[in-house]
């Protein structure tokens, strides 16, 4: 039990170790920094639907919804309300956690497939919201015409619109927050009840446990942190179009989830990298990358079901 | 003004009837084996496109025959090699699986016939409209309920009364026991999945005569039947009919009053059933 709990906190220690570093080692290997934070921002959402997908046992496909929420709610608090972009993360993250909010009454009784179904077709409501409402969301063309703007802390300015490196540590300052309060919850009785109800929801049920009210707060909390990873997306391409809220996005955070490792906690951060290196690096080679991103999901679950980090274990456990 | 709205309702029958189409092959492989086929778009694109390739050998007549059962084959061979795999898994894999084959589709449909859109020719005599006054009533339209509904009391036909459907209700209601009294359920499974797929590729051929030919056509029909699915009842088949035609004409009429939340009407719809009435308008209680 203590050699596990070492080999916890070492993995945890590397992995704050490399993201520490990350402007530093990166550019070293050939990467550039704005893929360090769109690795950082897409992991954050990937983990965060890990939080119902992994740890809850309830299987959203439809989380791309709330992330394009949290991203139109940043970009359109900068564009049309005050270009801070401090306001524009909170605004962003409060808009798609209420909107998770609302939705979740209606879906959290329903289960597996049928509840993947209910969120995908949710989502898609936003995303013809976004695509349709051309004079406002700016329709296909997607919002443009805004920047985030520098921090300032009245004492102290920091320029995060020019500076990339810095703009890449706001984003990690706010990613370990986001995954601090994860780990925290996971580790408290609401956490571990959650586990229960992912492991035996019947048994969890006779045991007197509210069920359905457990289900409905870990998908809020889980849709907050995806809002604010949206709005973070948002913020880090100056840009946000429909694609953001389109079902294929909540398939890109699956399959990053399931490829890290579901049932490990950094395993979707893993999961997120391998897939925006390799999607970075199949669009700049051949304009059919669609297949082969297709092949690579189709690849991942005839052989790859339990993840990276759940082959690394099974290894270490053999 | 009322032509206008009877123009818009008929097309939007004409929309649902695609729909319910295609949400019926979802409904029949998720009933039977529990699998969301994401990839039922793209059955639907290729059979599309397969159709505008076979028309100048056996011509549009051959084609709305050959090229569904061309699909519908394509549908067996990816069931035995990919799908069967997942069976029985976390319904997740079936997900991530069906997604994938979903890309491959429509990426692999822009690879062959461009991503552009391509003329699909309709016999000229199905075009003209048949009366003056009601412009928008064209043979094609007509012919296209038709053959829908001549392929819908096709499929409950076979389902009612023949051996074939008889064991695929009997394994929607109960797999295990239909494997016990000594049907081969793996080629069970398989046949459904076909005749699925083969609904998707007759939609196909049917919906590019009048939605146009492009790869996208696929990804765009899918959601709605994924509500239709929902809104007429999981496990039900006359519920996912009647779910598609409803979603179908809602858009149409809403065409006519706010255009611009056409496609956004059928999810509220789909959000006041779920509020009302979660098992869906025809479902059977509890099955989810």
């Amino acid at each position: 039990m203590r050699g596990d709990d070492l080999q916890k906190r070492a993995a945890t220690a590397i992995v704050w170790l490399l993201l520490l570093g990350m402007p530093f080692w990166l550019p070293a290997i050939g990467g550039y920094t704005e893929l360090g934070s769109r690795v950082v921002v897409l992991g954050l959402a990937a983990m965060s639907l890990n939080f119902l997908l992994g740890y809850t046992g309830v299987l959203s496909f439809g989380h791309a919804a709330y992330f394009g929420l949290g991203a139109y709610g940043a970009g359109m608090t900068l564009k049309y309300l005050v270009p801070s972009t401090s306001l524009g993360i909170l605004v962003g993250t409060l808009v798609g956690t209420l909107a998770a909010a609302i939705i979740g009454p209606l879906i959290i009784r329903l289960r597996g497939v049928y509840f993947a179904m209910v969120t995908i077709a949710f989502g898609q409501t936003f995303y013809f919201i976004a695509f349709r409402w051309n004079t406002v969301t700016g329709g296909d063309d997607g919002l443009i015409g805004w920047t985030r703007q520098p921090l300032d802390f009245g004492f102290a300015k920091i320029d995060i619109l020019h500076n990339p490196v810095a703009f890449y540590y706001l984003i990690l300052v706010l990613f370990a927050l986001a995954t601090g309060c994860m780990a925290w919850l996971l580790r408290s009785p609401f956490g571990r009840t959650l586990l229960a109800i992912r492991e035996n929801e019947r048994r969890a049920r006779f045991l007197g446990i509210p069920v359905d009210q457990h289900i409905w707060i870990s998908w809020v909390i889980s849709c907050c942190f995806v809002s604010l990873a949206g709005a973070l997306y948002a913020l880090l391409n100056n840009f946000v179009d429909p694609r953001a809220l389109y079902w294929t996005q909540s398939g890109d955070f699956v399959i990053m989830a399931v490829l890290g490792g579901m049932r490990s906690f950094w395993g979707p951060l893993l999961g997120a990298a391998i897939f925006v290196v390799l999607q970075d690096y199949l669009s700049s080679q051949t304009q059919n990358w669609m297949s082969f991103v297709g092949l690579f999901f189709v690849l991942v679950v005839l052989f790859f079901p339990r993840g990276v980090l759940g082959i690394i274990r099974r290894r270490a456990a053999a | 003004m009322t032509q206008l709205v009877l123009f818009n309702v008929f097309n939007g029958l004409i929309v649902g009837a695609f729909y319910a189409l295609m949400a019926l092959g979802l409904s029949l492989i998720l009933n039977l084996s529990g699998v969301i086929n994401f990839a039922h778009g793209g059955f639907l694109a290729l059979g599309g496109y397969l159709a505008f390739t076979l028309i100048p050998y056996v011509g549009f007549w051959g084609a709305l025959i050959i090229a569904p059962f061309l699909t519908a084959i394509l549908g067996l061979i990816v069931e035995r090699v990919l799908i069967r795999r997942v069976y029985g898994r976390d319904p997740l894999y079936s997900l991530l699986l069906t997604f994938g084959l979903a890309f491959m589709f429509e990426d692999g449909t822009r690879y062959i016939w461009g991503a552009q859109s391509l003329p699909f020719q309709v016999p000229g005599w199905l075009m003209a409209p048949l009366s003056n006054e009601y412009f928008f009533l064209t043979g094609y339209r007509l012919f296209m309920v038709l053959m829908v509904a001549i392929a819908v009391i096709g499929l409950f036909m076979i389902l009612g009364y023949t051996r074939l459907g008889i064991r695929i209700r009997a394994g929607t209601l109960d797999l295990e026991t239909v494997s016990v009294l000594g049907v081969n359920v793996r080629i069970l499974r398989n046949l459904n999945f076909g005749l699925g797929v083969y609904l998707a590729g007759l939609a196909g051929v049917l919906a590019v005569g009048q939605l146009g030919l492009q790869p996208t056509i696929g990804a765009s029909l899918i959601m709605p039947s994924f509500v239709a699915i929902i809104v007429g009842g999981l496990g039900s088949l006359p519920g996912t009919l009647l779910g598609g035609l409803l979603i179908g004409v809602a858009s149409g009429v809403t065409t006519v009053f706010f255009p611009s939340a056409t496609e956004a009407v059928m999810y509220v719809m789909m959000a006041a059933v779920l509020l009302v009435r979660p098992r869906g308008l025809l479902g059977e209680e509890g099955r989810f």
